[in-house]
């Protein structure tokens, strides 16, 4: 039920009609009440026409999963009415353009329908077809924020800092927020029983979309080469780091670019792009989804033999195919884990949110130098393009870029030979040289058959020596990932086992579950390999609910596979209709899964 | 792979570069290519010309896809670093060693299977960055590592070394298709003509952006017939040399006597020169639609055209259409490349 500070706002509007910035400044003016909120976006795969959601929770307590709830819905699409009229939770508000009446046989007796004529208002007052359109949907904020008490000097604010450079645009968006205000207190009782008030919780914290906050990991993690082909929804990640590269990596005498972003021909080359700039010793990414990964699997495989670091994003969608591409999924970890053909697997890292997007890239790409392989960030559509509360970013200033085991032209002059693959420290990894550095440091890369001194082989054993060879590196890459995160509370047989943007969904229920005195341990995993930590956690328990964004289970497979997990003690809870997972599935799954554990 | 190790004889006689360096500390392993292959004769033509040029061997950066063709950087300059990457993709992996470091000199060696089908794309987007690099195609018009399937430049027409259907598609000619698409320098040569290719190959390393050399070169075990237009025989009945190419570096002056009017330097980016002696009075090789017309013309009638068909030295490379600093990337130091904590701190304020 909504309450003070904790409303959910859909907004349903067509795509192209310009709602975007009418929804963000409604999410920013309560963000800076102090209030926590977070933005979901539902769209279609579509440039202009086909219908679009925003979906606003404001959460006191600080949520960010979705809530599966709509409080108010502001139904600005007749396409949908009677969808939109459907979604809204009992006691709950419909706001809709009375400019047209609607039809009487959609209504709802157990919702209140507040009628504003919003078009009719901003006909009136502004000209041009284009400015009719987008003032009706800042009217609508002018609305919300009557009926939510959103304080009008914020919003004000935030507009003379939008169209800092255009005062006369700041004024009419204004009048058209004033439109929807004034018709609205005048119309109806305001504030509703859900509003907002003023609270000091986003102090210190921003609203930020994962993939811009990767692109700018991407920056500051010293990458120089960005390869890429265009693919929803990764595409704003490349966007993201171009726009940062042209603030903070022009140089200043020459006005040259101290980058290269490579649009390429497609995955098939946009990875290949990648591993020549870090064969030739650059730090160098790619952004894709599920199937660019698909097109990118035989050079990651290469990569992978002939250990040459590689940092990939995967914005995962819903597959398979084209799938639902604007919608979200957890559905490509094994197509990542074991990309590629033969014997190969690869380091996954696991963010759950923006924050972690960007430290994780930092990561990406220490793990991908320190251990000579690809290693692929598994971000997904509602983490990169929606917009979370997170902690302000920091950079630490002692920060060096761990570079790995990359032989200097004074380390290779001192050497007597220079041998790539030959295992000196017994860690798995070995030494590498940079093209073009020193004579000595020369060697041939190669995804065929090789011995460990880098010379081509068909021989039995000597091959076998170095792909076995590359399992040492597997275990080594185990030690150094990152740690999961682990919560305990005493004596609990049971506990739950997630990823990436499951988490919020989890920490809710875990709240609310602890409300209804059942206590659940946590494990979220940030890496695979699986860190021993990881196989410890599943020991330690009789049962682990397991959730994961896809249908079949695939981390689960991964548990199984390679932290040799019990699988009857795994059960899975799958969420995987392209929306993001919420707190109450994660409870009525796992209730009935208990009550169903009990049973037998 | 070779199971003979190639034995290091140098005689105190041997021509040496400004470098100190013989033609013998440019070789590679031992070919285990078919006796005969034109890609070994190529291959001697590349160790000549990066040799004659001077080139530091640590500085060059040999790189293919797969295939006959894709082995050969093994057996050249095995001081060089080699990168053997997957099918047709060569091209891709270059584009990204170049952005990260464009002091390299980039020698990608590819043949017909791995250019022009699987390889079809990157060969065409490379084209279009103007990547600076030298990309030779050893052109035999067959697969041979899986025993002798037509490849998309075959003529049509042609037979299979046991007989069977001709082909009867469209042959792909990568030099058309190189001119179409706005590549820079544009060579054909054939692998039994060395006078010819090691200019050509010498210039193609020197200019500065995409330099195709496609040069036909026979396959003796799998069409080396009557009925394949890529046999020595065939080609050295059909072939002309449209226009001579001697390659002159900067300390060279130009000592032979041309013919006023038919001699025509052209001036590299490093200051070499590309001194051209037109065959054809009516061919001009700096002219993009004279140069595509008649090669038309040529392929119609069945004759193969060389030397070098076309050159711009205008236009800029990769690095020079989107504008990156000179130093290599991969050498800026990390310091320059980090926007720092205070940037970080105020660009927080743009998110709330």
């Amino acid at each position: 039920m909504s309450g003070i500070n904790d409303v959910v706002i859909k907004i349903s509007t067509v795509n192209g009609t310009g709602s975007a910035s009418a929804n963000g400044l409604l999410m920013k003016a309560i963000f800076r009440m102090g209030i926590p909120v977070v933005g979901k976006n539902y769209f279609p795969s579509n440039i202009q026409g086909l219908p679009t959601w925003y979906e606003v929770r404001v959460s006191g307590d600080g949520y960010q999963a979705r809530a599966d709830r709509v409080d108010i819905i502001v139904a600005m699409n007749a396409q949908t009415y009677s969808l939109d009229m459907a979604d809204v939770t009992p006691g709950g508000w419909l706001i809709y353009d009375s400019t047209w009446a609607r039809s009487r046989q959609l209504d709802r007796a157990d919702i209140k329908i507040l009628g504003i004529p919003l078009s009719k208002m901003c006909n009136e007052r502004f000209d041009g077809v284009r400015a009719r359109i987008l003032m009706k949907n800042i009217a609508y904020v002018g609305a919300l924020a009557a009926l939510l008490e959103i304080d009008l000097d914020i919003i004000a604010e935030l507009l003379e800092q939008t169209f800092a450079s255009k005062a006369h645009m700041a004024e009419s968006n204004l009048e058209a927020i004033r439109l929807g205000y004034d018709y609205t207190s005048e119309h109806f009782k305001c504030p509703l029983p859900a509003k907002v008030e003023k609270l000091d919780k986003t102090a210190n914290h921003i609203l930020i979309d994962g993939n811009t906050a990767a692109g700018l990991g991407c920056v500051f993690a010293g990458a120089t080469v960005g390869a890429w082909y265009p693919i929803t929804p990764s595409t704003s990640l490349m966007d993201a780091y171009k726009a940062f590269c042209k603030q903070f990596r022009m140089d200043e005498e020459s006005g040259g670019k101290k980058f290269c972003i490579v649009q390429a021909e497609d995955e098939l080359a946009a990875i290949g792009v990648v591993l020549g700039a870090t064969w030739n010793g650059a730090r160098a990414f790619t952004p894709t989804s599920g199937p660019g990964i698909s097109l990118m699997s035989e050079f990651i495989g290469f990569a992978y033999y002939a250990e040459l670091p590689a940092v990939i994003f995967d914005v995962q969608r819903a597959g398979p195919s084209t799938g639902m591409p604007t919608r979200t999924q957890q559905c490509d970890l094994m197509a990542c884990a074991y990309a590629s053909h033969g014997d190969t697997k690869h380091v996954l890292l696991f963010p759950s949110d923006p924050e972690e997007c960007f430290y994780m890239s930092i990561t990406a790409f220490d793990l991908a130098d320190r251990l000579q392989t690809p290693v692929i960030v598994m971000s997904d559509l509602d983490i990169g393009m929606n917009d979370w509360m997170c902690p302000d970013l920091k950079w630490d200033e002692n920060y060096q870029p761990d570079k790995g085991k990359v032989l200097s032209a004074e380390d290779l002059e001192s050497m007597d030979q220079f041998y790539r693959y030959l295992d000196v420290d017994g860690d798995g990894i070995t030494y590498r040289t940079i093209p073009g550095e020193h004579p000595k440091g020369s060697y041939f890369t190669r995804g065929s058959g090789h011995t460990k001194y880098g010379g081509y082989t068909e021989d039995s054993a000597d091959y076998q020596e170095v792909v076995d060879r590359l399992l040492v590196k597997w275990e080594t890459a185990r030690t150094i990932v990152p740690e999961p995160e682990i919560e305990y509370s005493k004596f609990n047989k049971f506990a739950i086992l997630s990823l990436g943007s499951g988490d919020g969904a989890v920490r809710e229920a875990l709240v609310h579950l602890k409300g209804q005195n059942i206590g659940l341990n946590y494990c979220r995993v940030k890496a695979f390999p699986f860190t021993e930590s990881v196989s410890d956690f599943i020991k330690k328990h009789e049962r682990v609910y397991v959730l994961e964004q896809n249908r079949d289970g695939q981390l689960r497979s991964l548990l199984m596979l390679d932290a040799n997990a019990n699988p009857e003690k795994l059960i899975s809870m799958l969420h995987y209709n392209g929306m993001p997972v919420s707190a109450n599935f994660v409870i009525d799954r796992l209730l009935d899964e208990m009550a169903e554990g009990q049973a037998a | 792979m070779s199971y003979i190790a190639k034995p290091s004889v140098t005689h105190p006689g041997l021509p040496r570069n400004q470098l100190g360096l013989t033609a013998r500390d440019y070789e590679g392993a031992v070919s285990t290519l078919c006796a005969g292959c034109g890609h070994d004769s190529i291959t001697a033509s590349i160790i000549q010309a990066v040799f004659e040029l001077g080139i530091e061997p640590h500085r060059l950066a040999k790189m293919s896809g797969i295939g006959c063709s894709s082995k050969t950087p093994a057996y050249f300059v095995s001081q060089s670093h080699g990168f053997n990457a997957v099918h047709g993709r060569m091209a891709s992996v270059t584009t990204g060693a170049n952005a990260a470091n464009r002091d390299l000199k980039y020698i990608g060696v590819s043949g017909d299977g791995d250019s022009l089908s699987i390889g079809m794309g990157q060969f065409a987007h490379i084209i279009r960055r103007n990547l600076d690099m030298c990309y030779v195609i050893e052109n035999n018009g067959v697969y041979g590592l899986t025993k002798g399937q037509f490849s998309a430049s075959a003529d049509v027409g042609t037979t299979a070394r046991k007989g069977g259907a001709a082909n009867r598609q469209m042959p792909i000619d990568p030099v058309s298709i190189a001119i179409g698409l706005g590549a820079t320098y544009i060579a054909r040569s054939f692998s039994g003509d060395k006078d010819q290719l090691i200019p050509l190959i010498k210039g193609a390393l020197m200019h500065k952006g995409f330099s195709l050399v496609d040069v036909i070169s026979p396959c003796v075990t799998f069409n080396d017939h009557e009925g394949s237009t890529k046999s020595y025989a065939y080609t050295r009945q059909n072939y002309h040399h449209v226009i001579e190419a001697d390659f002159v570096s900067p300390a060279e002056e130009i000592v032979a006597a041309y013919d006023e009017g038919e001699a025509m330097p052209v001036e590299l980016h490093d200051g070499s020169r590309i001194v051209f002696r037109k065959i054809d009075k009516n061919y001009d090789p700096t002219s993009r639609a004279a140069a595509f017309s008649f090669l038309r013309d040529s392929v119609n009638a069945g004759e193969i055209m060389t030397g070098l068909l076309y050159i711009d030295e205008e236009t800029g490379d990769m690095h020079d259409l989107s504008g990156s600093v000179e130093q290599p990337l991969s050498q800026i130091p990390y310091e320059e490349l980090n926007p720092g904590s205070e940037n970080l701190a105020n660009l927080m304020n743009r998110y709330r």
